[in-house]
């Protein structure tokens, strides 16, 4: 009895752990889109993307939990430590111990992000796009439920939505170094630079 | 009347003077008995950096010097980005080894190992001169020279010690300033070629000499550089307290309401002053600064009647628009909205209703919102130009109007 | 009223992107110009918007927006809290 909590719990948990994770890379990209409407200022978008990567990191530790502890799983603690470690799937099951491997890398440097630099923080920030794709992949080939077709649905969902922000994100321009060099260097003034007075002036 | 201090010694156009000459002309460079002693006498004598701050330099020695353990760095700024300045060229083209007499003397107050030279890459002369002078004489700490972009922000403290740090010639804007942290991480003292100038004749003549001459608040003498509607332009030394009227008289022109428009003070960073008013106005950080202009790097620049000091004033705006360093966005939008609302103001026909109004608005809201100081020098002077041509601005923004009657249609 | 754990605003200018949290989360003592980028109000943060002003140091994407010790000049010069244009929500 107790086995099937565990089995549901580890599906349930993982399945979960995808979706909120996906939330959290789509509300990633609104940051970076520098998303507001009306009642949507963007100060919203940061504090659902902090919270929900939060809770999403607590079920992924029950789904890695449980299915670690489910006798049924014959997954062993080195199964979910050590990347192809594992006698079941290996392959599928590496790829969802790599992710979060990443996650926890993200999160630790988030959490002591007054301490990094900007570039290093963003570094690391970025393994986010390496971290959720190989989570989609684990989900859909390292569970009891693979290829189930309303499991595939819940992947296609939450691929349509991260590819839709992904294109709207990447087509939008946010004035960088370049764009801030071009402001500067436009003049509306054909000039000749001033010449410089040269030589000592008379007594 | 011009002193000679800085510039005695051989005629300028000769060229630059040999060590030989220099030892001979001024002995040779005096050492401290005691630690801190040039540093008190710097402090008695009231010197004030050169590069256009204005900061007592004995302050900052005292802060580098409070900080170094023996690893600090002096790093000579020639850069000299002002274009209407060419104090610092001189100086160095001519009497190279007053300068780094100056810096070694300040290498040995602060506990320096190192000293950079760093010269602006585009005064091909200046950059020659040292480092011929360099070659001629036995440096009492290992020197190297670094040419500076040819940037107006090249010449910024913290943009200095980046580029000599390999990095680009931009502000580096948080803390901490050169004096904690700045060439390789060392406490560096930055200080202005003419400033270690005067240090290296203060060493040899003390702080009672230097005070010796000077009217006013500020005693000693300075660089200047005459340019405009002058017979002779170009740069003289003067006592602080000199009047612009005689200053120019000596440059071979003249500061009266027929003849003259305007006065420039202080270079890019500095005010426009009327005719009237400049012509009285004694040259001085403090004096300067009370009347609504500033002394800056010693830049005294004439408009003559007939120019137009809004156009003027829309093309330094707009060169200082275009020399933003395009690292924070108020100084990047801002100044180049601001400058170019002026130059459609300046250009007779093409102004809009409310760009006087925002130009108005956006100077107003831009001191102080960028990492270093290059938008506000932009807003006083174009808050000086306000102030000074008030009824030219008038005239262009509501008839379309300009003096320059020849010039309409376009930003001259 | 001077106080020793008065702070201030200080906006690293360079690494600032005019993301525009700070000013929803502080408009009392932020506002937005033409272009996006922060006019902050000079002077030490009220007492009352301290919270506030720790959440915006948080929040600011590119960690541009910093507090820092306020000078004696600073926190004689509380700055002076605007009405923001939209009503603060409760709670």
């Amino acid at each position: 009895m107790f086995d099937q909590v565990l089995w549901f719990a580890a599906r349930g948990a993982g399945i979960v752990s995808l979706l909120l994770s996906t939330a959290v890379v789509c509300l990633g990209l609104l940051t970076a889109m520098r998303f507001e409407r009306r009642d949507w200022p963007r100060f919203l978008t940061v504090e659902l993307h902090r919270s929900i990567a939060l809770v999403s990191v607590i079920f992924v530790a029950i789904h890695v939990v449980s299915a670690v502890l489910d006798p049924f799983t014959e997954l062993g603690i080195f199964a979910a430590l050590i990347p192809l470690a594992s006698t079941y799937r290996p392959l599928d099951v590496a790829f969802g111990v790599i992710s979060v491997y990443l996650v926890l890398a993200v999160l630790l440097t988030s959490l002591i992000r007054d301490r990094l630099s900007q570039r290093t923080w963003r570094a690391v920030h970025w393994l986010a796009y390496a971290a959720w794709p190989m989570a989609v992949f684990h989900s859909v080939t390292a569970g009891s439920d693979a290829f189930a077709p309303w499991m595939l649905a819940i992947v296609a969902t939450c691929c349509a939505a991260v590819g839709a922000l992904l294109v709207w994100r990447w087509s939008v321009v946010w004035p960088g170094r370049r764009e801030l060099a071009d402001v500067v260097d436009r003049s509306s003034i054909r000039e000749e630079p001033v010449k410089r007075p040269t030589g000592r002036t008379a007594r | 009347m011009t002193p000679t201090r800085l510039l005695a010694g051989p005629a300028i156009p000769a060229g630059a003077e040999t060590i030989a000459d220099h030892r001979q002309r001024l002995g040779p460079r005096p050492r401290a008995t005691r630690r801190g002693e040039l540093t008190a006498t710097l402090d008695r004598s009231g010197l004030l950096g050169r590069g256009g701050a204005a900061f007592p330099a004995a302050r900052k020695w005292a802060a580098v010097a409070d900080r170094a353990d023996g690893d600090a760095v002096v790093l000579v700024n020639g850069a000299e980005g002002e274009p209407l300045s060419a104090k610092d060229q001189t100086l160095l083209t001519a009497r190279p080894h007053l300068v780094l007499d100056g810096a070694e003397l300040a290498a040995e107050a602060v506990g320096a190992a190192r000293i950079v030279l760093y010269i602006g890459g585009d005064h091909a002369n200046a950059v020659r001169a040292m480092q011929r002078a360099v070659a001629e004489r036995d440096m009492v700490v290992p020197t190297r020279l670094v040419a500076a972009p040819p940037t107006y922000v090249a010449g910024e403290e913290s943009a200095a010690v980046q580029f000599v740090d390999g990095g680009e010639a931009r502000p580096t804007g948080v803390p901490p300033r050169p004096f904690e942290r700045g060439v390789g991480g060392r406490p560096t003292l930055v200080q202005n070629v003419e400033t270690l100038a005067h240090v290296a004749l203060i060493a040899r003549y003390g702080d009672a000499w230097y005070r010796d001459i000077g009217s006013g608040p500020t005693r000693g003498s300075a660089l200047v550089t005459v340019g405009g509607d002058v017979a002779y332009p170009g740069v003289t030394e003067i006592a602080y307290g000199t009047t612009v009227r005689d200053l120019v008289a000596v440059a071979g022109g003249s500061v009266d309401r027929s003849s003259t428009a305007a006065v420039l003070l202080g270079g890019y960073f500095g005010g426009w002053l009327r005719a009237e008013q400049a012509a009285d106005q004694p040259l001085d950080p403090r004096s300067c600064r009370d009347a609504g202009s500033a002394f800056g790097c010693g830049v005294v620049h004439v408009l003559p009647a007939g120019r137009c000091g809004v156009v003027a004033t829309a093309r330094i705006l707009d060169y200082m628009a275009g020399q933003s360093a395009a690292q924070c966005g108020p100084c990047v939008f801002g100044l180049r909205a601001i400058a170019d609302a002026t130059a459609r103001i300046a250009a007779v026909g093409t102004a809009r209703s409310d760009d006087l109004a925002h130009v108005v608005r956006w100077s107003g809201q831009l001191a102080g919102r960028g990492a270093c100081k290059h938008p506000d020098g932009a807003v006083a002077l174009l808050r000086s130009a306000l102030r000074t041509f008030t009824d030219e601005f008038d005239r262009h923004e509501r008839f379309g109007v300009c003096v320059e009657a020849g010039r309409q249609g376009r930003a001259a | 009223m001077a106080r020793d754990d008065a702070v201030t605003i200080a906006i690293d200018r360079i690494a600032c992107d005019g993301r525009g949290l700070c000013a929803e989360l502080l408009p009392e003592l932020i506002e937005l110009d033409d272009w996006g980028y922060p006019i902050v109000a000079p002077g030490s943060v009220p007492p009352q918007l301290i919270d506030d002003a720790r959440r915006a140091v948080t929040y600011c994407p590119v960690l541009a927006f910093k507090l820092r010790p306020a000078t004696t000049a600073e926190s004689r010069a509380s700055a002076p809290a605007r009405q923001p244009l939209v009503a603060r929500q409760p709670g």
